[in-house]
């Protein structure tokens, strides 16, 4: 599950999962979300991506960060994550397919995914929930 | 804002007093209405700028700021070196060397309404906008590395531009100490391919018309008459830029803390401007700088073939250049001393006034252009830097209207297509590839630039000289 949340200037983003991972990829789904519209995105190429840093909320922003250069090199969206974290290090896969702006619905690109309302927490239910505003 | 955060200091100045850990004061730029709308986070944030090692001056807040990361945008601050003051990526902002220019047509809006169409549609085909674009030109790691060093000066020697188009670009088209080796392979593999290429989301390209004149000498200086048609463009240092931004936030974070500078946001990460990665990061943001004038450039001489072919003999010239995201070495005077400055303007823009040697000789009489980009439906404004802004605000102006509605509540409050028609019964063509990021730039989300604009006019940062209304808005 994911949602986005207002900001003033930007967008917030914020993934909800049963796991930490599942939340981390709902998050990268919910990226993608502000950049085009995912659903309308094949998950044909899987491109491998990695990060490594100290602390679960500032690996949430190098996992989306990592995703949007990718997507950026790459001029492809992404539809479908899985992610595998361990300690400090995070190994993913992304699926998607080249950019096509008209069938994608491509809105707006990404600069980067800030620290602000970052956090990354286990909520009263127990639900992992993954989140930050990402600069437009 | 809560006014209890503020101490009015008279009409259009509001200080942020000296508490806690801050060194100097902050100051904000606004009106009643303008400090009433501003979130209480840019008083928190100006504070946060004031705590930071270094700090000259105040902690500056222009009359257009908003809740930013780690700096308002509309944040201004300079530090000095001597002092163990810091560079930070924050205080720059992701989109480095972001800016407009403005560029004469030579045509009347008589001589370019029957050309309307014609004209949006060969621009909207031949601009590289919108999400995962890319230019006319690929380069190699090696080239790219060129146009970082060379900025628009490289783009003219490619053919992209004639050089008397370099004297009406800030620092001459390019400025001095860019390091490549400073940026990362990601970032210029991101750029390979984007070099002219407009972005999306606020960006943009205008045709415009000069509706209205405030100061007629300065305006015949600029070259800027009612009826004119003018071209805006709005853009930045594209992937390059957003790598650099987040490569540094994350070394600057570890940089802080070796530094024993304490942080209240993440996004202050800084480091002493007389470190390793002070110096890397000066390196790598003046290579985004030289990126986003080449882009610029490029952009301008594309819009120049378009015109060549659709209706020659127009001849294309720039007016000026500006970016407002930016951290420059300046001489400055503070409290009677002059000295060399590292000034961080992020959302701000650098407001020259008259005998500045930087300016082209004809504008060195009346003060620098100060370029303000408004919204498709709304209007922009060309403003004049002034003597007494570099004792006010460090010589520093607004840069635009600012967001007032989220994106998330514009899409749910109008489509694109509605926003295109009702654009078009007031005159103003619309070009974009995608309703949903025009939904997100509606008009109604940003604030009312002229209010901005007439504050920066009465406070003395930058005296208005013209207002010019779209005509055309190419989006991506």
């Amino acid at each position: 599950m994911w949602e986005h949340f207002p900001h003033q200037a930007d967008i917030g983003i914020r993934g909800i999962g049963n796991t930490v991972e599942e939340a981390f990829a709902e998050g990268a789904y919910a990226l993608m979300a502000v950049m085009c519209s995912p659903q309308k995105v094949q998950p044909l190429v899987q491109v491998p991506i990695t990060a490594q840093v100290e602390g679960l909320d500032l690996l949430f922003v190098e996992w989306l960060n990592q995703i949007l250069c990718e997507s950026d090199i790459r001029k492809m969206f992404f539809s479908r994550f899985e992610v595998k974290i361990s300690g400090d290090t995070l190994t993913a896969s992304a699926w998607g397919e080249p950019m096509d702006p008209q069938r994608h619905e491509a809105a707006v690109e990404v600069k980067a995914a800030t620290y602000q309302m970052l956090k990354v927490y286990r909520d009263e239910q127990g639900r992992w929930i993954a989140q930050c505003v990402v600069d437009v | 804002m809560d006014r209890k955060l503020v101490k009015r200091r008279d009409q259009y100045r509001w200080l942020v007093e000296r508490t806690g850990r801050m060194l100097v004061d902050g100051l904000i730029f606004a009106s009643e209405r303008l400090i009433d709308e501003m979130d209480d986070m840019v008083a928190r944030q100006v504070s946060n700028v004031a705590c930071l090692p270094g700090i000259v001056g105040y902690s500056y807040a222009m009359p257009d700021a908003h809740w930013g990361y780690g700096f308002c945008i509309g944040g201004v601050a300079a530090f000095d070196p001597d002092k163990g003051g810091i560079i930070s990526a924050g205080g720059v902002g992701f989109d480095i060397a972001c800016g407009v220019r403005t560029v004469h047509t030579g045509l009347k809006e008589k001589d370019f309404l029957p050309h309307r169409e014609r004209i949006a549609d060969a621009l909207f085909r031949n601009i590289p906008a919108g999400v995962g674009s890319t230019g006319k030109i690929s380069l190699s790691i090696p080239e790219l590395d060129e146009v970082l060093v060379g900025g628009a000066v490289w783009a003219v020697e490619q053919g992209f531009g004639v050089p008397e188009d370099l004297r009406f670009i800030e620092s001459g088209g390019r400025v001095a100490g860019a390091d490549p080796s400073k940026v990362s392979d990601q970032a210029k593999k991101r750029q390979l391919e984007e070099m002219g290429t407009l972005g999306s989301g606020n960006h943009y390209l205008e045709i415009q018309k000069v509706a209205e004149i405030y100061d007629s000498k300065t305006a015949k200086a600029f070259g800027l008459e009612v009826g004119d048609i003018k071209i805006s463009i709005h853009c930045g240092s594209r992937g390059l830029g957003h790598q650099i931004g987040t490569d540094y936030l994350k070394k600057m974070t570890l940089a802080a803390r070796e530094a024993g500078i304490d942080l209240a946001e993440r996004e202050l990460a800084c480091a002493p401007l007389r470190s390793e990665v002070g110096r890397s990061y000066l390196g790598a943001m003046r290579s985004g700088i030289n990126c986003a004038l080449a882009n610029r450039q490029i952009l301008m001489h594309l819009v120049r073939e378009v015109f060549e072919r659709e209706l020659p003999g127009v001849a294309i010239r720039p007016l000026y250049d500006v970016s407002h995201n930016t951290c420059q070495e300046e001489e400055q005077e503070v409290a009677g001393r002059r000295c060399r400055l590292f000034v961080h303007r992020k959302g701000a823009t650098r407001a020259w006034g008259l005998g500045h040697p930087d300016l082209p000789a004809e504008y060195r009489p009346v003060g620098q252009p100060v370029l303000i980009g408004g919204t498709m439906g709304t209007a922009s404004y060309i403003l004049v830097g002034t003597p007494q802004a570099e004792s006010l605000s460090l010589s520093s102006s607004c840069h635009g209207a600012g967001r007032q509605i989220s994106r998330t509540a514009a899409t749910k409050q109008w489509h694109g297509k509605g926003i295109m028609e009702n654009l078009h019964k007031r005159g103003i063509l619309i070009r974009s590839r995608s309703m949903r990021g025009l939904a997100e730039e509606a008009p109604d989300a940003y604030k009312d630039v002229s209010e901005v604009v007439e504050v920066s006019d009465k406070a003395g940062l930058a005296a208005k000289v013209a207002k010019l209304v779209p005509l055309v808005c190419i989006k991506g």
